[in-house]
């Protein structure tokens, strides 16, 4: 399988994206609101990270970060032939209540977020729960939107979306593998 | 508190049953030990309980007496989501003659995707799994293997210590009627710690050298160089009472105490498969005191057997075993 490589942004663009994001965030909750971000593993957690950093930059607080394993949660489970690792589920602050912002690489049929929800209130009664994606990449198979998206991408069900970044990958960027011989047809 | 960055495991988990640790491979050993952790979390929530393993069914299959095991297999797997049915031998269909692979078909028959067996004949689990199409967990078949038991000690020593690579650990008491024993050798030693086997000569036969362990009948001599010591109950129901001539004689030479935990590692831990004699294999005060981890070995029990139920469904179409 031949697929075409498309760098969507580089570092740089990458560094934007997360400058927007933060101040979308902020923009929507004020200084003064205690929030907490909860990555999905595994890229949510980095993207988490440097959101916190950002947000911290303005509000001088720092923000807790959790991170989501969801694999248990998933509603393909019983399909898949070899299951796979658990990498595990880290929230070290008490979700009761609390204003959280669940922190995904890519939204897509919307199954993985529905799944960290199911996670995230089997560990408690949240005040709010909103939900961020570095991309939005359509073909949702769920009633399930991003409240922050950092980029909407047209795609076929067959392409995939590489949101690389540090300390994961080696480099910072977001790439889109266009499946050969299809043109996008639907967001 | 942040979340820890976890590299991307890529072990293959290929099992089906699991019959013992003489079988797994030190990275299979691991990964089970990884998933665990992952399932402790789960145990540390209020809600207990995620739906990994939903409409799957456990058949507790106990010909022996178990409560422990029992218990944390059945709650494991509900903590899993899946239903549980428990089988007890003596009042089943068994005491009219039915035999024992007709009886595990029949509850192969009623949708079984797990038994959980324990039988006093070693290889129960095994001639099971030639036979019948779900996942086979030997919970402890005579005196071969425990192997949930195994990997929980070791849970707990890599939880206690960091690590179990380059450890001693004592195995202490009834060697030779212990399916602990067996499991936690074949566990310790591939993953890489020294094995010393300590008891009466009647108890602790020199083959045992030959698995790589040392073996030896002075605890005070070993005790000093150890940094684990799990200590192994008398099995009284397997005649051991007649290997040596009486339970005080044993219980001055073998049995752990103050005084004796004084003279080892300060950092010494304590293990012990429960259940314990109390005054015979260790004292109350050295059961309940600082270097005793025999409750967090119950909790992290219940981690690991999640962690085995959840790694075998992965198969679910695989065909049964043809060869042991």
């Amino acid at each position: 399988m031949n697929s075409h490589e498309e760098i969507l942004c580089d570092a740089d663009g990458l560094g934007l994206i997360l400058d927007r994001l933060a101040r979308d965030i902020l923009d929507a909750y004020g200084k003064d609101v205690p929030l907490r971000l909860v990555g999905i593993r595994s890229r949510g957690v980095p993207i988490a990270e440097r959101l916190a950093t950002r947000i911290q930059a303005v509000t001088g607080r720092p923000v807790p970060i959790g991170a989501i394993d969801v694999t248990l949660y998933r509603d393909d489970i019983n399909t898949s032939p070899r299951w796979p690792v658990l990498l595990g589920t880290e929230i070290g602050f008490p979700v009761e209540g609390e204003q959280i912002i669940l922190v995904d690489d890519v939204l897509y049929t919307g199954r993985t977020a529905r799944a960290a929800l199911n996670v995230l209130l089997d560990l408690g009664r949240p005040a709010r729960v909103r939900l961020l994606a570095a991309v939005d990449r359509g073909h949702r198979e769920l009633p399930i939107q991003a409240d922050f998206a950092g980029m909407h991408v047209r795609t076929t069900r067959d392409d995939r979306i590489l949101v690389q970044i540090t300390p994961a990958d080696p480099v910072d960027r977001i790439v889109l593998l266009r499946a050969p011989g299809h043109q996008p047809r639907s967001v | 508190m942040a979340p820890s960055p976890k590299p991307p495991a890529n072990v293959r988990w290929t099992h089906k049953h699991l019959l013992g640790l003489e079988d797994l491979s030190r990275e299979e050993i691991t990964a089970i030990l990884d998933t665990a952790d992952s399932f402790y979390e789960v145990s540390k929530r209020d809600r207990k309980k995620v739906p990994a393993l939903t409409g799957r069914v456990v058949f507790n299959l106990f010909f022996e007496n178990s409560t422990r095991t029992r218990t944390s297999f059945d709650l494991a797997a509900k903590r899993l989501s899946a239903d549980t049915q428990d089988f007890t031998a003596s009042v089943s269909s068994l005491s009219k003659g039915e035999t024992f692979i007709d009886t595990a078909k029949n509850i192969e028959a009623m949708g079984a995707d797990f038994m959980v067996v324990r039988h006093p004949t070693p290889g129960a689990p095994h001639l099971l799994a030639r036979n019948v199409q779900s996942s086979i967990i030997n919970a402890g078949d005579g005196s071969h293997e425990h192997p949930t038991q195994g990997l929980l000690d070791l849970m707990t020593i890599r939880r206690k210590k960091g690590k179990i690579e380059g450890l001693t650990v004592a195995l202490v008491g009834d060697i030779s009627h212990s399916r602990v024993a067996r499991s936690n050798i074949w566990g310790l030693l591939k993953l890489g710690a020294k094995v010393i086997l300590c008891g009466p000569p009647t108890l602790v036969p020199k083959r045992f050298e030959a698995m790589g362990c040392e073996v030896a009948y002075h605890l005070d001599e070993v005790l000093p160089r150890v940094d684990v010591v799990n200590v192994l109950r008398i099995q009284f129901e397997r005649a051991a009472g007649g290997s040596f001539p009486s339970i005080a004689e044993y219980s001055h030479f073998y049995g752990m105490t103050q005084e004796r935990v004084n003279r080892a590692k300060p950092d010494l831990l304590l293990l012990a498969p429960g259940p314990i004699n109390r005054g015979v294999e260790l004292t109350p005060e050295v059961a309940d005191g600082p270097n005793s981890a025999i409750l967090d070995q119950v909790t992290n029990g219940l981690a690991v057997r999640m962690a085995v139920l959840y790694l075998l469904s992965g198969r679910k179409d695989a065909p049964a075993l043809t060869t042991e």
